[in-house]
């Protein structure tokens, strides 16, 4: 759904993907702690638009067009010439301000969603042995996120306690060095566990290995130049297409050669069923009504505010989006029978209280 | 099972060695308990088992110690994860995962076990530490009881035949440690496991050892026994042994069982004397209230936290709050310290409502000290803290230092907080949060982690505030200490208050808080050997 929003620049689109994607997240999210994050990347999103749009008002290029209103202009030094501040407003740099800002807020809603829908801990489940290094690294920081916030609480009553501002820049600056002090402490603690529960043995030959994680490693980068390439034409010289086919490649070599004689066990690994693939699909279809329908030049895939006009909707597309909307039957639903969610108990567990000297138990 | 020889340990950056040519021998199946003061190696000791310590502080050690025969010199203690389990003071900072069952997974993941047999010994696990129910729950959401158990867990699915544990119920209410010990002798018991523990509140684990090794500290040797032997002569000992002790029985008796048999003629002699000290010798006791809570809630989110609680704090007393962890215990400080606003009801001190007051104004009403004291300290040495306070509040300079003096003399200037002992740190906290002359002393879990000398010292702080017109507020789980000092006792369940009264009464008459010496002594209330010793005195005279 990103990569959709990507490609188009149509307003009507661009909310009828944002629809969809509110939809799917309303119906399949789980309760979850990491599930609330929609709501931030929402938040998220609206402040991009705003922030687009006072941008273009006070700094954007002068493009001709109806006037909405005028800002005196400051004239600036030689050095600066090409930038602009102040001067006429038109409606049109505006209205293509607001939009650019949509699909940066539409893209950021599709993370959201994402992250809302999947538990970062799951996917993580997914990597490849080969990776699994790596995959450690990021769970670690994941379940860091959450102490660090703990933490921040407990650094602002301790500072109330001792009678020293909690707000301003005095505040924050005294708030920065414990907790950065807490986080040290954490993870020389948690290295010392995982150390002690036997992270990092070796098994295999450490040549054939470090090739192997070297290789997908690799694989891995070219895929993500790769992928950036397919998004964007033409920032990337060789064209993306290629670079992505060579980095998979690399990437299954790398990952096929290093698996196969880990010696490292997988506890209940995620089974990869019909409604798993039912999503990929669907997932799959959005993304490929747009990119056929921007080599075929469908009209209405991109809008453009000059002249004015209202954008038209071209109703492939609607089925395309709508195509998205799927998932939201398909996919199975969170702590259902035999699948693996997280228990909706996790949730209504204890309080915890989030801050506070005294309420952080440990 | 596991074998010190000649083993001599010093940090890098100290000259003094910790460890000198200790000589020590654990055999297979023992409950072993390590017990010192603060400081004085017990935690490198422990670390000197898995090989954290030298592989992961640093430091020199020499001699050899080996583990079933592998010696931690030539293997890291990753190699050694499937036969030694290592236990942390503070469970949640050693979780990898999020979920109790991928926790319990991760050593043996680590470790190459296969899929089916993994399945089966996560099972195992759950069954053998009641953690069934709990094992889709996030780790975060878990009660503190129920983390050290999963931490327990964690190491345990590694099969390990050695389990290292470092103060594994410092954190935890009374009930929950219990819980904990208890799977510990069931593991020693129907498993064969070697256990080797250190602990501070020794009344609950002595009863279990069947060895003890007492670490003298700065370097000295080890004294090692059996408990009736080293306890007769330990400096630190539960307060049944110092009865024990007093009332010369032999052998000393370890166990509550124990005591009472022996206790007989020791209940006749007292039954005729006044229990304790009178009410009326409180000395600083005023009638007017300091501090209120009138019908106040508290919550999180849609959980409440406290219930319409009501409670008033006079000057010259000290009150404990007690209850099993999570009850509300450290939000009803909170409030009183004016970290958060109640949702419903108010709190007054002075006739001032703490939440609204900027922090200026707040710490010359009421100070908090939090369950980790070292939160409160920020500056890179001791005197620098202490002009720091006084800088703050507009303290003539050289309050905070002579307050440091009068709550413990001969803290060293020049360190760094973090290096201080527990029994240090808390007390630069202490007069940190004493300096500005607050009338409200709140204390959270004040003797986690502390050694008897330290809270000997703590006790008679305490006392002294109270006779100074102070009032204070103890939210603690430490039933000894509740017995030396409280003259109130609030017991919280669910964020409501279950009871309130004179501590005596309130303790004694509930089988969860009573110390041991009301144990020993019951029905009479008597609450420490102090009060047992003075009533006979005074009776002889």
């Amino acid at each position: 759904m990103a990569v959709a929003a990507v490609r188009t620049t149509n307003p009507m689109l661009l909310v009828l993907i944002a629809v969809v994607v509110v939809f799917v997240v309303a119906a399949r999210r789980s309760s979850a702690p990491w599930s609330r994050s929609l709501a931030v990347f929402f938040r998220l999103g609206l402040i991009v638009i705003a922030i687009r749009v006072v941008v273009e008002v006070v700094f954007g290029l002068r493009l001709p067009g109806n006037v909405l209103f005028a800002l005196p202009r400051v004239p600036l030094p030689a050095w600066a010439a090409g930038v602009s501040i102040g001067g006429p407003v038109t409606v049109e740099s505006v209205l293509q301000a607001a939009v650019d800002g949509l699909r940066l807020a539409v893209i950021l809603l599709c993370f959201g969603a994402a992250n809302s829908l999947a538990s970062p801990y799951r996917l993580l489940r997914c990597l490849p042995t080969v990776l699994y290094e790596a995959g450690v690294a990021v769970t670690v920081a994941l379940t860091f996120a959450p102490e660090v916030v703990i933490a921040l609480g407990t650094t602002r009553d301790a500072r109330r306690l001792r009678g020293r501002p909690t707000r301003g820049i005095a505040g924050l600056r005294g708030l920065a060095i414990p907790v950065l002090e807490g986080a040290l402490d954490r993870s020389l603690q948690l290295a010392a566990s995982m150390d002690a529960r036997g992270y990092g043995r070796r098994f295999v030959a450490p040549t054939h290995r470090r090739v192997a994680t070297g290789a997908s490693a690799l694989g891995l980068l070219l895929v993500m130049v790769g992928v950036f390439g397919a998004l964007d034409p033409g920032s990337v010289p060789a064209g993306g297409i290629p670079i992505l086919a060579v980095g998979s490649v690399l990437l299954a070599i790398g990952m096929t050669a290093g698996g196969r004689r880990s010696p490292r066990t997988r506890y209940r690994p995620d089974v990869w069923r019909l409604p798993e693939w039912g999503v990929v699909l669907s997932g799959c279809a959005v993304l490929g009504t747009f990119v056929v329908a921007g080599v075929a030049g469908v009209p209405g895939l991109q809008f453009t505010a000059y002249p004015l006009h209202a954008p038209i909707l071209p109703v492939v597309l609607c089925i395309g989006i709508l195509v998205g909307l799927l998932p939201a039957a398909l996919a199975p639903s969170p702590g259902g029978p035999g699948h693996r969610g997280l228990d909706p108990t996790s949730v209504e567990a204890e309080p915890r209280p989030s801050a506070g000297v005294t309420g952080a138990p440990r | 099972m596991i074998r010190f020889t000649d083993v001599t340990f010093a940090y890098s950056d100290s000259d003094q060695p910790t460890l000198r040519h200790v000589d020590l021998t654990i055999g297979e199946g023992e409950f072993c308990l390590v017990v010192g003061t603060t400081g004085s190696g017990k935690s490198t000791l422990l670390g000197a088992i898995n090989g954290l310590v030298p592989h992961f502080t640093g430091g020199h050690l020499s001699g050899a110690v080996t583990i079933d025969g592998r010696s931690t010199r030539d293997h890291p203690p990753r190699e050694l994860a499937d036969l030694v389990g290592m236990v942390g003071q503070n469970p949640s900072a050693t979780f990898v995962t999020d979920v109790v069952e991928d926790e319990l997974a991760y050593a043996m993941e680590n470790l190459g076990v296969t899929p089916t047999a993994m399945r089966r010994r996560v099972e195992d696990t759950l069954d053998l530490l009641g953690l069934h129910e709990l094992r889709h729950r996030s780790l975060l959401t878990l009660s503190g009881g129920q983390q050290q158990r999963v931490a327990i867990g964690a190491v345990l699915t590694a099969s390990p035949r050695v389990l290292v544990l470092d103060e594994p119920t410092s954190a935890l209410d009374p009930a929950a440690a219990e819980e904990v010990l208890a799977t510990l002798t069931r593991l020693v018991h129907d498993v064969g496991m070697t256990v080797v523990i250190a602990e501070h509140r020794l009344e609950r684990v002595v009863p279990f050892a069947d060895r003890v090794i007492l670490v003298p500290g700065s370097g000295e040797d080890l004294i090692v026994g059996r408990p009736q032997e080293v306890m007769a002569e330990s400096p630190v000992a539960p307060p049944i042994v110092e009865l024990a002790r007093m009332a010369g029985w032999e052998p000393i008796p370890l166990s509550v069982r124990d005591a009472r048999r022996m206790a007989g003629p020791l209940r006749r002699r007292l039954a005729g004397l006044e229990a304790g000290l009178p009410a009326s010798s409180l000395p600083g006791a005023m009638p007017e209230p300091l501090a209120a809570a009138e019908r106040v809630s508290s919550a999180y989110g849609s959980v409440m936290a406290l219930n319409r609680i009501d409670l008033g704090i006079r000057r010259g007393e000290v009150v404990a709050i007690m209850g099993r962890n999570g009850s509300g215990k450290s939000t009803l400080l909170g409030l009183l310290a004016g970290l958060r606003k109640p949702t419903k009801g108010r709190v007054k001190i002075d006739g001032q409502e703490p939440g609204d007051l900027p922090p200026r104004k707040l710490i010359k009403l009421v100070g908090l000290v939090p369950q980790d004291a070292a939160v409160l300290l920020y500056c890179s040495s001791v005197a620098d803290e202490c002009e720091a306070v006084d800088r703050e509040s507009g303290l003539l300079p050289g309050t905070t230092a002579s307050t440091l003096d009068r709550v413990l003399p001969g803290v060293p200037r020049h360190h760094h907080p973090r290096d201080l002992s527990e029994g240090q740190r808390l007390a630069l906290a202490l007069a940190v949060i004493l300096a500005p002359a607050p009338p409200l002393v709140l204390l959270d879990e004040p003797t986690r982690g502390l050694d008897y000398p330290s809270k000997d010292r703590l006790v008679s702080l305490l006392q002294e505030l109270a006779a100074d017109g102070h009032g204070v507020v103890l939210a603690t789980h430490d039933v000894e200490l509740v017995a030396r000092v409280a003259d109130r006792a609030v017991v919280l369940a669910e964020g409501e208050v279950v009871s309130d009264g004179a501590a005596r009464e309130v303790v004694c008459h509930s089988p969860v808080f009573a110390p041991q010496v009301a144990k020993v002594l019951a029905p009479e209330t008597w609450l420490t050997v102090d009060e047992v010793r003075a009533a006979l005195t005074a009776s002889v005279r």
